[in-house]
């Protein structure tokens, strides 16, 4: 949420900030998240770990590095191929957006079967899963319009966002890997 | 019958007070349009003989454009006569670009003063043109377009053509103040990029909390000197190139004593107004596309 608050802030100097950039944003977010939700379960019935868990969450967070880079120009050269301001963020949205909201819509799905255990706990673990995601989703979406906006740069935050989500990642990766040894 | 007269004096200081009352409603705010937009509630509200346009249902603050209904050349606000000052800076134009159309009081003016010129209008919604026509006697012909477009997004896409303009006045408010992606620096170079050499630029703003640091030191970096005319609002006028001095803002002013008398004022009223005093903290955060909390600065009172 948090990013795609910033996403609106990319999209303003080449767009404005009119309904249908905010809207061409939302879908984009949506659609991408729903597609990650469909390969996430898919990609969890092969050899579920915490380990691929966490290289997911670094793939996301690793995805967003075009975007530090090159969302500028990549936006000037689509809005010259796209003149039309509704399907020119939308296009837009979709470049800059997609693939790292792809990824993070894989997680939840996959973070349910590693947290499963049987079928009566199912319910419980996937309503904390939703619980936990949502609720952080608000409250980074409440800290970077109220706060961060306020002290940093859209880029800083979105660096920030990336660091902590590569740093789960890594730790999903080193910290788990013994445990599943023993098990 | 002394007894009996003091209901009667009660009696006439009600029906005077009553009347008073009747007399005192006139000023009050009448609704006249209402108009939904994709952006916002474009109002219309008629205060006695003075019509303005409005984006919340508050009028009394964030008019955006009024205009006398009895003389409608008069200029009810005070920013309009500011903005026209930029006209001392250059008094013959060829082009002008203005963003953000409101009533259209600025462009029918410059109209009437400068019959050849041309005058485009940047203006995000159709409903502030429909209005601007259909109760501020706003025109458009050949030689005045409005051109339908995000301000920062037409810039933009002026700079890949060959047009460029010899002033450009900025006017775009919402409800709130100056859109966030029209303060910050990379926009204030695009625009400075579509003015030809010697070019003028005339920015309204009112911003009195610390977002007015802010906006100063970012007006200061990309233009480094201006004239800062201050009154309720606050009109940034610069030149690329170096500014008129004193005397020469004088003799152009004069050119225009005339012409501004039909819109009731004077423009050597104006001339104090143009210093290049700098009342802000220069350490300030310059505003920037990756910085530009311009809305939440402004809260701060």
């Amino acid at each position: 949420m948090a990013v795609e608050l910033l996403g609106g802030r990319l999209l303003a100097p080449t767009f404005g900030s009119s309904i249908y950039v905010w809207g061409a944003i939302i879908t984009i977010f949506m659609l991408a998240l729903s597609l990650g939700y469909l390969a996430g379960g898919r990609y969890s019935m092969v050899t579920p770990s915490v380990r691929r868990l966490g290289v997911i969450l670094t793939i996301a967070a690793l995805t967003v590095v075009p975007l530090l880079l090159f969302a500028n120009p990549m936006l000037d050269a689509l809005s010259i191929a796209v003149p039309d301001p509704r399907f020119g963020s939308l296009l837009s949205a979709f470049t800059l957006f997609f693939v790292p909201t792809f990824f993070s819509g894989m997680v939840s799905p996959y973070a349910v079967r590693l947290l499963v255990e049987d079928r009566n706990s199912s319910g419980r673990h996937a309503g904390q899963l939703y619980f936990v995601s949502t609720f952080g989703s608000a409250a980074g979406t409440l800290l970077t319009s109220f706060y961060l906006v306020l002290l940093l740069e859209v880029n800083q935050i979105l660096l920030a966002l990336m660091l902590i989500s590569a740093a789960i990642g890594l730790c999903a990766w080193f910290v788990q890997a013994p445990r599943n040894e023993i098990q | 019958m002394k007894r009996s007269l003091l209901p009667l004096i009660l009696l006439a200081v009600t029906v005077v007070g009553a009347m008073g009352a009747t007399v005192a409603r006139a000023d009050q705010q009448r609704l006249v349009h209402a108009e939904r937009s994709l952006y916002r509630e474009v109002l219309v509200y008629d205060t006695g003989d003075v019509r303005c346009m409005c984006f919340t249902r508050n009028c009394r603050v964030g008019r955006q454009s009024c205009i006398d209904l009895r003389h409608p050349d008069r200029l009810v606000m005070n920013y309009p006569k500011m903005m026209l000052g930029a006209l001392f800076v250059n008094p013959r134009p060829q082009s002008v670009l203005i963003i953000g159309l409101g009533g259209g009081t600025i462009p029918r003016i410059l109209r009437q003063l400068l019959p050849d010129t041309r005058i485009d209008v940047v203006e995000i919604d159709p409903a502030v043109e429909r209005v601007a026509g259909r109760y501020f006697d706003f025109k458009t012909s050949d030689q005045t377009r409005v051109i339908e477009s995000d301000g920062r997004v037409y810039v933009k896409r002026a700079l890949r053509g060959t047009q460029r303009y010899d002033l450009i006045m900025l006017d775009a408010f919402d409800h709130e103040y100056i859109p966030e992606h029209l303060l910050t620096q990379e926009f204030l170079e695009e625009v400075k990029s579509l003015l030809v050499p010697g070019g003028v630029l005339a920015a309204n703003t009112f911003s009195s909390s610390r977002l007015y640091e802010h906006e100063s030191v970012t007006y200061a970096k990309v233009f480094e000197k201006f004239f800062n005319l201050k009154r309720e609002n606050r009109v940034i006028v610069t030149r690329l190139g170096p500014l008129p001095d004193r005397e020469q803002l004088r003799t152009t002013a004069q050119q225009f004593v005339a012409a501004f008398e039909k819109y009731g004022f004077d423009a050597t009223d104006v001339l104090p107004l143009f210093t290049q005093e700098r009342d802000w903290n220069p350490n300030a955060r310059v505003l920037t596309d990756q910085y530009s909390p311009a809305n939440l600065l402004n809260l701060d009172r």
